[in-house]
């Protein structure tokens, strides 16, 4: 079960999977993929995790795409885990990311590990504005309509941590969709003193995106 | 040599000491490859393990290493060191005695690689650590005799395994090396002289004249439920008045904190009383081991860190509060008391209630049978050895068909097959994926047939994780004020995310009101006279034996109870008549509503790890059949489970082909698996430790273990990480044959009593640690209603 979200006049859906769905214009949101985590933590540190993250959140990626028949697809920042990491794919992840690109207006930007530019189909810009709403990797001060990544928020309840959407009058924050991604809790100051009082944290994880009052306290 | 150098004979005969026979016998067996001693608490072992080392360095006083101690507790270390330098620094022998833990300065540690003691004292873990580095073979080169102490202790687990594997590494670079293991007493000897070495001698010291143990029976009776025996506080005051000094143990840390708190509130003599557990800041716990040193304790709280052979001084009874779990391990402490060879020790058990009663009754009447328990350990898991592969790459390029023979020498590993070699060193070396990915990234590399690190500054990165100790993540509790606060001592970090400010908890046996986080310290105020919230920070969770609970299902049979207390056999009565009491035939279930919640209670008296595997299939079959339950806890006798809808019979949840069939799919998504899963990973060292200092920032990089788990599950099922954490499930945590066995035993003979509130034997089941959360449904409907109050409760619903 998918949330309704108001932001800046837009009218805007929060998904269990962690994507934004934006009825009007088509258009799926996706942030913090960080494709190719487990090359780069091989490349730097010699720890070799399990090779398969890229598929995973690309199979989740497009049943995404297919279940909400998205024209357009915006990227948010830390599509991939570095710069190197697009060359590491293996070539049958790289073949499906071709593949669900084609036909769509795919949509790039950039954030701070994959910065520098992308040797993939697309196009690639540091924000995008659309109708009221624009779309940057990283929250700015005091922006309105702004739509951000790059905190991989999560919260607490009943005893669990979820991934979370951060909602208020001016912004929305999405969580990390990438399958190797941890999170910054919500009562971290970086997030508490970005978001206005009476902000919302929106839980996905589960069957249902479920709206709690943003906690701020540990 | 089976004689003492004149200088070390005439210091004892000047002492007044003599030799006990089996202290001789070690001498005379000082060139003997391995020895396995074993003797009672305060035989002497440790001087027993040591003599012929002090003997062989008077009589020609090399330079360099010649023996290696090696204990499983720090503490131990440096107490040897102090026991071990009367005799050196009395008779004047030419001997340098230092420890190596991770408590010593790095300035000190590095000298010791440079210029290393004769005696050398250690951990397990140190061990590792000093074999990790390239200068191994020079450091080790000379050694002589290695003296494992406690080995009945680390024999329990994979510090063991870890340990036999660096003995065969030590035999390779010393080939000459004796070794000597020390041990109280235990069910199987020769197992454990296979765990030393191929080729073991045993001797068996005289166990010295059997126990004073008795159940402390006092005038109040036990509660219906509850743990740490806090309605004796009267009685045990008395004893402690009665003796000298008197240690008092307790199966967890928070049970401890809780009795010591109102042993004070009791305590109007002001006896001088302390507290030790593995929760508290080492330096509060250095303070009462200093006390208890100087005799200044009358009597310390304590729990299983204080369970090894520490010398505690003048200790002359020892009181177990709670059920001891485990008949070997009751064995091996009421042997604390009377640190005296050929006295006997004096012990009292305190059931802390009536289901205790039964199970001190039973413990009892084994010790007077004599009879000793145990599990025989499995072969030696893999994740141990993935890590000592990294290891001896850290120390430098190696040759596995040199590494494999090595292996084959360390008692776990003797079965150890060639290709299940292989594949450990294939995941070492390149993650041992089915997609081969990372071709141009392995961790180790093969050049001119030796195995190296690829790069070989990831050494540093192994180093911090060896050791096959995981910890539970806890967070530092410090005293709040200007200067930074006093440490008391460490909680669970699940414990402290149920805390908000306001919030009381007991530590260090007083009670702290929570003020907040920083930086990953709690910061706590001094709240004396308040109620504390339940501290439910970890402590060592003992599981009780199969014979144990064989011998209290046994008694569950008798028809009445004349040997125990009455208050007891009427408890017993009270259970027949409201309900029934378990047998071997059938299966009892009840269920009934408490707290709010409705609750169902499986007494299959299958050992809590079959408890467990059945908790987990049985919350599967009820969330299936819509009954959302919300969790489980397992204890030896019985499983029960909480949720949001009654269970009227529970018959149905029991067909064993169902069960069975669960198994396999259950296998892929339960808690367990996952924690099993984590810890191998750490040791297998596919994921890093989390270090305190390194937590504070950018944790949204760290990723929890359990996407490593499902990711692998989903797209490389049969990946050795996943074998191994199945061979550990099904080794320890499943243990699924007991579950057919009393399903076939029972023959559809379940009995499902549904009662108006809960039953006399299931009220102790509520107080057991180890909850474990079931994912389903009912979370999910906990979940909207907990959103919808805090929405509500916003004004924005």
């Amino acid at each position: 079960m998918t949330l309704a979200l108001v932001l800046a006049g837009e009218s805007l859906i929060a998904r269990p999977s962690g994507a934004l769905f934006w009825p009007d214009q088509q258009l799926l949101c996706v942030s913090d993929l960080h494709l190719g985590k487990s090359g780069r933590m091989a490349r730097r540190a010699g720890t070799l995790l399990p090779p398969y993250e890229t598929r995973e959140t690309l199979l989740r990626l497009e049943a995404e795409i297919e279940s909400t028949g998205a024209r357009r697809v915006i990227c948010l920042g830390d599509s991939f885990d570095d710069s190197a990491a697009l060359d590491g794919l293996d070539v049958d992840d790289r073949l499906w990311l071709t593949r669900l690109i084609a036909g769509r207006d795919w949509i790039w930007i950039a954030g701070n590990h994959d910065a520098g530019p992308l040797d993939v189909a697309g196009s690639h810009r540091a924000e995008v504005h659309l109708g009221a709403l624009t779309f940057r990797h990283i929250a700015e001060p005091g922006a309105k309509g702004e739509v951000s990544g790059h905190y991989h928020p999560k919260a607490r309840l009943a005893g669990k941590a979820w991934r979370c959407f951060l909602a208020d009058a001016g912004r929305l924050i999405l969580p990390a969709f990438g399958t190797y991604t941890g999170g910054l809790w919500c009562h971290d100051p970086a997030l508490t003193g970005l978001m206005q009082p009476g902000a919302l944290a929106v839980l996905c994880g589960g069957t249902v995106a479920r709206a709690i009052p943003m906690p701020r306290r540990p | 040599m089976n004689r003492l150098p004149a200088a070390l004979s005439d210091w004892f005969a000047a002492k007044g000491w003599t030799l006990h026979p089996h202290q001789w016998e070690m001498l005379a067996r000082a060139e003997a490859p391995a020895t396995l001693l074993i003797a009672p608490t305060g035989g002497g072992k440790t001087l027993a393990g040591f003599l012929p080392t002090l003997a062989e360095l008077t009589e020609s006083p090399a330079k360099g290493l010649h023996t290696l101690y090696i204990s499983p507790l720090k503490a131990l270390a440096a107490d040897i060191r102090r026991n071990l330098r009367t005799p050196i620094e009395g008779a004047n022998l030419p001997i340098r005695v230092e420890d190596r833990t991770g408590d010593t300065t790095y300035t000190q540690r590095r000298r010791q690689r440079a210029d290393p003691p004769h005696i050398l004292l250690t951990t397990p873990e140190s061990l590792a650590l000093l074999l990790s580095y390239e200068d191994a073979p020079r450091i080790f080169a000379g050694l002589q005799r290695v003296i494992l102490d406690e080995l009945h202790a680390l024999a329990e687990s994979k510090r063991g395994d870890q340990m036999t594997l660096l003995l065969a590494r030590l035999q390779t670079l010393s080939p000459t090396l004796r070794r000597v293991g020390l041990s109280a007493t235990v069910e199987d000897p020769p197992a454990l002289a296979r765990f030393l070495a191929p080729e073991t001698g045993i001797l068996l010291a005289d166990p010295g004249p059997p126990p004073d143990i008795q159940m402390l029976e006092t005038d109040t009776a036990p509660p219906w439920a509850g743990g740490g025996g806090r309605y004796a506080m009267a009685a045990i005051l008395e004893q402690v008045a009665q003796h000298r000094t008197t240690l008092i143990f307790h199966n967890t840390r928070a049970q401890a904190e809780l009795f010591f708190r109102d042993l004070w509130l009791a305590n109007t003599a002001d006896l001088p009383i302390g507290i030790h557990h593995g929760s508290l800041s080492r330096e509060q716990r250095e303070r009462v081991e200093a006390a208890m040193v100087a005799g200044a304790l009358r009597a310390i709280v304590c729990t299983g860190s204080l369970d090894l052979g520490i010398d505690w001084g003048d200790v002359d009874l020892v009181i177990q509060v709670g059920a001891p779990k485990n008949v070997k391990r009751l064995v091996q402490r009421i042997g604390r008391a009377n640190h005296r060879y050929n006295a006997p020790s004096k012990a009292l058990l305190l059931p802390a209630n009536r289901f205790e009663v039964v199970e001190c009754k039973a413990a009892l009447d084994a010790v007077r049978d004599g009879t000793l328990d145990g599990e025989p350990r499995g072969p030696g898991p893999r994740d141990v050895l993935c890590q000592h592969i990294l290891l001896t790459a850290c120390a430098g390029p190696f040759d596995a068909d040199r590494l494999y023979a090595e292996v084959l020498t360390a008692g776990p590993y003797a079965a150890l097959t060639r290709p299940a070699f292989d594949a450990t060193l294939d995941f070492v070396a390149t993650g041992g994926y089915a997609l081969r990915a990372y071709d141009r990234w392995q961790r180790l590399k093969q050049t001119s047939g030796l195995w190296a690190l690829r790069d070989p500054r990831a050494a540093a990165v192994i180093r911090q994780n060896l050791g096959t100790i995981i910890d539970t993540e806890t967070l530092k509790v410090r005293l709040k004020n200007r200067t930074g606060g006093t440490p008391l001592g460490e909680v669970e970090e699940a414990f402290a995310a149920t805390l908000t400010p306001g919030d009381t908890f007991l530590i260090g046996g007083q009670v702290v009101r929570y003020e907040g986080l920083r930086e990953m310290t709690v910061e706590v105020t001094n709240q004396p006279g308040r109620d504390p919230k339940v501290a439910v920070f970890n402590g060592t969770k003992f599981a009780t034996s199969t014979l144990l609970t064989q011998r209290i299902l046994d008694i569950f049979q008798q028809s009445s109870w004349p040997d125990l207390p009455a208050h007891t056999a009427q408890w017993l009565s009270l259970q027949r008549e409201v309900s029934r009491l378990p047998d071997t035939d059938t299966l009892l279930c009840e269920s009934f509503p408490h707290d709010g919640r409705e609750h169902l209670v499986v007494y299959g008296f299958a050992g809590r790890n079959a408890q467990q595997t059945l908790g987990l299939l049985l919350t599967k079959t009820m969330e299936e059949a819509g009954l959302a339950p919300l969790g489980f806890v397992a204890t030896d006798y019985a499983t029960l489970i909480w949720g949001i809808d009654a269970v009227q019979d529970a018959a149905p949840l029991f067909d064993l082909q169902a069960l069975q069939e669960g198994l396999e799919t259950w296998l892929a998504g339960n808690a367990v698996m996952k924690r099993t899963f984590r810890a191998s990973a750490i040791i297998a060292g596919l994921i890093e430790r989390s270090h305190q200092g390194r937590r504070k920032s950018g944790r949204q990089a760290t990723f929890s273990s359990d996407i490593l788990y499902d990711t692998l599950r989903k797209y490389d099922p049969d990946h050795l990480l996943l074998q191994i954490t199945r061979e550990e499930a099904m080794r320890g945590l499943i243990d699924f044959s007991r579950i057919e066995e009393m399903l076939t035993r029972v023959a559809g003979r379940i009995e499902t009593r549904r009662l108006p509130r809960l039953s006399p034997l299931s009220a102790p089941l509520f107080l057991e640690p180890g909850r474990i959360p079931v994912q389903g449904m009912g979370r999910e409907r906990l979940a909207e209603d907990a959103a919808r109050r805090l929405m509500e409760a916003a004004g924005l619903a």
